[in-house]
């Protein structure tokens, strides 16, 4: 089981909003696909996953704030 | 670091949507540098991941009635309105040759404009918390941006010509009920797009194209 945190955005973020999730739990997801949307200001980030395998777990919604270092997501690689 | 210059004109908004996309691509897979797309847009509002139904002041069929076509886009920031009396810039950068920084991004896209309007003889200066380029209370430019692997798209754009102004009427720019203004408005005088375009683009090479 792989976690997808939030890494750091730049200098003095400490925190950004979930804007869209790509997939939904239980849904196949491969390296390098877009998983997750985060908005900061006046931008979005797209977060690849890390990893192949299933999206088993989110740990927050869309408009949920998280900080950095936080885990959004489980991936099941095995 | 290579700098491809992409001038689109006047160009509907889905089809420069398009261009985006290719060239985002294109860099993400390093097929190429960097790049600069620069066009003016038919009247369009856009409206970002930050907008509501709250940031238009009339129903979406009233505001294509007018023939001002809307999309919901995946940029960051609300409601925005592009026409052809803008300069809008769609800056394809890999910020992993610059800083991986999303609000440094911003400040120098705030810099590139603050600077190229200097140029012009019109001192706008930046808002803390209030992201864009203002006249006092008045905002002559806005942003927008979105990042995918550390790849920046969507971007800015500058109001220059005074008749197209009124079309944010349809809108609350950025969702609030702020005022905006244009290149011509504040200098008093008619300026084409060119002016601000070469400004612009000599600011962006110097910035960005020689890392």
């Amino acid at each position: 089981m792989v976690n997808v945190i939030l890494p750091e955005l730049g200098e003095g973020i400490t925190k950004a909003t979930i804007s869209y999730w790509f997939f939904k739990v239980g849904e196949k997801v491969k390296e390098k696909d877009d998983l997750v949307e985060l908005t900061t200001d006046k931008a979005t980030f797209n977060l690849p996953s890390p990893c192949s395998g299933v999206l088993s777990g989110i740990t927050h919604s869309e408009g949920d704030s998280v900080e950095v270092g936080q885990v959004l997501a489980l991936i099941d690689n095995t | 670091m290579d700098l491809k210059i992409i001038d689109l004109g006047l160009v509907d908004y889905l089809e420069a949507w398009d261009i985006q996309k290719d060239t985002l691509a294109k860099v993400i897979n390093n097929d190429l540098d960097s790049a600069l797309i620069l066009c003016r847009h038919y009247p369009v509002v856009t409206l970002g991941r930050g907008a509501s139904q709250e940031s238009l002041r009339f129903g979406n069929e009233w505001i294509r009635a007018r023939g001002v076509k809307l999309y919901n886009v995946e940029r960051g920031g609300d409601a925005t309105y592009h026409g052809p009396g803008q300069l809008t810039v769609y800056p394809l950068l890999n910020l992993g040759y610059f800083k991986k920084d999303i609000h440094w991004f911003l400040r120098e896209l705030e810099s590139l404009i603050i600077s190229s309007l200097a140029d012009l003889n019109l001192p706008v200066s930046r808002v803390e918390g209030f992201t864009g380029a203002w006249i006092g209370n008045k905002k002559i430019a806005s942003i927008g941006i979105a990042i995918k692997h550390w790849v920046t798209y969507h971007g800015l754009s500058i109001n220059i010509k005074k008749d197209d102004l009124a079309n944010f009427g349809l809108i609350r720019p950025c969702g609030m009920d702020i005022k905006v203004t244009s290149l011509e408005e504040e200098l008093g005088r008619q300026v084409s797009v060119e002016e601000a375009r070469s400004s612009l683009l000599n600011k962006f090479s110097g910035r960005f194209g020689n890392n």
